[in-house]
């Protein structure tokens, strides 16, 4: 899903390196409210120049985790440190942290300048070098011919890229973003995501952004934290989110995908595990890095684009037969739905390199489905 | 469907003759050119300029004045607290209690009111005068000023408090350089009440005034006990109109601004 983007640095991966310090550290963080636990007992690492995105739906704690970066909520046990200080007790207007709002929160009464200016006069900022701040984030976001206007004055991307100006112009350690782009609509969210992107690279700056779309987290972020019930799920890089899902529960949120119940076979070898789904049908070849021991359950997850459908059967290390019950049409893809046994319907998706007329697949057609045995993913959770 | 009846109209016609015949004929007498208060002897305002001659009632109105302006003003500066803490708070023990308390002298009768804040001053040893009447009249004012600057704090988004802390504003700047400005129009209108209550107000300032300190009502009140004079109709006339002035600009300023609130809104949602 992420875009190539030409990097001329070296691979950026901090959370690889042992030898550096994280920006942010959550140490055992429990957040009640009441008798609700909203952060339940967790521990997070961020590094410096890292746009981290908190992923996960609503009510997985995701803004309290953000709101106690910014020091709206403080933790009910557990420490935050930033740059190695335990910003618990700093309150919010003391803290080299600034938040996007998801509402922008831009100041009605003030102009675009005005808003943008506003943190810098309450900085220790001297006067004659705000102005010059305050045109540069102008230009880095373009809203230069829209500094004397009122907020109610522009439009809803103009609106969102004050939000951004605003916050970025005290030039904080940390820039948090609460659903930065949810109130735009589709096409001007693409465009603004790279935006988003570019003026993350080129001011250095920290980004922690909460969302709960999925496909703007791996777009934008470095890293992506799965939140589920105040906790972490998974916190990994868009690419291993995605093709390496620790537990069925990040697989299915994070795009499609397959899942098929079986035990483990006795008699594997090495990283190989056969996988039994069926009383009749053949184990499912897979791979694993850690072989769950025979006899256990797990779920073999594997992601419909992984699955090739052909007419004829293929020479693959896993086939399956069955019927064509549904197609979604999507113009550059198909997906068919497929049914390999009564019930279970496996999705295969096909992109369509052909016009529609020369393609040979259609309703009620007995087809083929095939993957090799490291396309999939098993999971004992 | 909204067809003329002969029931609504004359419904109508007896509702406003009920409320409005009394004034409409003190407003008419007061241009009475006769002495005698209920015979008609032609058009004239001479009694308005009779008023201006009259030290008695200059001295009331200056007090009543005075009263009006620094009480409302107290009055904006407590109930706008009030209102601010009563909806930032949250929730916590007692609230209900807490904000019915606030409420409650709006239902107080205010024999009441003037009676226990009578024997209060009596007992913190305060002469009476100026100060208790301004005392007294923040007491029941700042509630309706609370009132509607607590409808104005409900619609107010926090976030934008918020964003000014995030800002490095410390919260009383966050109240004064971002809250305050956006609901200026609310607090305006809250004092603009507040002033026309303390303007019209007899039963608590005669229980709070002291012999020095005659407020225009109690002059009014006392005068009509030895007879209506078309000096008093002229008085009264020149009251109706300030308060009537008074009740429409504040409601017309709460009425734009909720407007405009709205209006923004739509704005922002619709890009």
């Amino acid at each position: 899903m992420r875009m190539a983007q030409p990097r001329p640095d070296a691979v950026f991966a901090p959370w690889d390196d042992p030898s550096e310090t994280p920006l942010i550290q959550f140490k055992n963080v429990t957040k009640r409210f009441g008798d609700f636990t909203a952060i339940d007992d967790l521990t997070l690492d961020i590094y410096a120049r890292e746009f981290f995105a908190l992923l996960g739906p609503s009510g997985c704690g995701k803004t309290t985790l953000m709101r106690m970066l910014a020091g709206f909520e403080t933790p009910t046990e557990g420490t935050i440190l930033l740059d190695g200080v335990d910003i618990g007790p700093v309150p919010p207007n003391e803290r080299p942290v600034n938040m996007m709002f998801q509402s922008y929160a831009l100041f009605p009464h003030l102009t675009v300048w005005e808003n943008i200016a506003f943190g810098l006069k309450r900085s220790d900022m001297p006067k004659d070098q705000i102005g010059d701040r305050v045109e540069r984030m102008l230009k880095l976001t373009q809203l230069g011919k829209f500094a004397k206007r009122k907020p109610h004055q522009i439009s809803g991307g103009q609106r969102q890229r004050v939000a951004l100006a605003r916050s970025l112009a005290k030039a904080p350690k940390l820039l948090l973003l609460d659903e930065p782009l949810g109130a735009l609509d589709k096409k001007l969210r693409h465009e603004t995501q790279f935006e988003l992107m570019d003026i993350q690279e080129s001011t250095g700056t920290t980004f922690v952004i909460v969302t709960h779309d999925q496909e703007e987290a791996m777009t934008v972020a470095s890293r992506v934290a799965v939140m589920v019930d105040g906790n972490l799920a998974q916190v990994a890089t868009p690419d291993q989110i995605y093709e390496a899902p620790t537990s069925a529960y990040v697989a299915d949120f994070i795009g499609d995908v397959n899942l098929i119940e079986g035990a483990v076979e006795a008699g594997s070898t090495g990283t190989d595990v056969a996988i039994k789904w069926s009383a009749t049908e053949e184990p499912i070849k897979a791979t694993s890095d850690t072989p769950p021991p025979a006899a256990s359950t797990v779920q073999f997850a594997i992601r419909p684009e992984k699955v090739a459908i052909s007419s004829e059967k293929p020479d693959a290390a896993n086939v399956m037969e069955g019927k064509i019950l549904d197609i979604a049409y999507l113009g550059n893809i198909s997906t068919y739905h497929v049914e390999v046994a009564p019930g279970l319907i496996v999705k295969a998706q096909a992109t369509n390199t052909r016009r529609i007329s020369r393609r040979n697949l259609t309703w009620e057609d007995h087809v083929y489905l095939s993957w090799t045995d490291t396309a999939g993913v098993v999971l004992t959770e | 469907m909204r067809r003329f009846s002969w029931f609504n109209a004359t419904a109508l016609t007896f509702g406003f003759a009920f409320l409005y015949l009394p004034m409409l004929i003190l407003i008419i007498y007061s241009f009475n050119e006769s002495r005698l208060v209920t015979v008609w002897a032609g058009f004239s305002t001479k009694w308005y300029g009779e008023l201006w001659q009259n030290e008695a009632f200059l001295d009331a109105a200056w007090v009543t004045i005075k009263v009006a302006f620094w009480s409302s003003t107290l009055a904006t500066v407590l109930g706008t607290m009030a209102a601010y803490i009563m909806v930032r708070a949250g929730r916590f023990r007692g609230r209900g209690l807490f904000s019915g308390m606030i409420y409650a002298p709006l239902v107080m009768p205010e024999v009441i009111t003037g009676l226990s804040l009578l024997l209060f001053f009596i007992a913190i040893g305060l002469d009476r005068g100026v100060v208790t009447i301004v005392l007294a009249h923040t007491t029941f004012a700042m509630c309706y000023v609370s009132v509607v600057v607590t409808s104005r704090l409900v619609s107010f988004d926090q976030s934008l408090e918020e964003a000014a802390l995030d800002l490095g504003c410390t919260p009383f700047d966050a109240f004064r350089s971002v809250t305050l400005p956006i609901i200026l129009p609310a607090v305006i209108s809250g004092w603009l009440l507040a002033f026309t209550l303390s303007l019209d107000d007899l039963v608590i300032a005669s229980f709070t005034s002291g012999p020095s300190s005659t407020t225009l009502p109690i002059k009014i009140f006392s005068a009509v006990r030895l007879g209506v004079t078309p000096e008093i109709n002229a008085l009264s006339t020149i009251m109706i109109l300030l308060v009537t002035l008074g009740v429409i600009t504040a409601s017309l300023i709460s009425r734009r601004s909720a407007l405009k609130a709205r209006e923004d809104e739509r704005k922002a949602m619709g890009g």
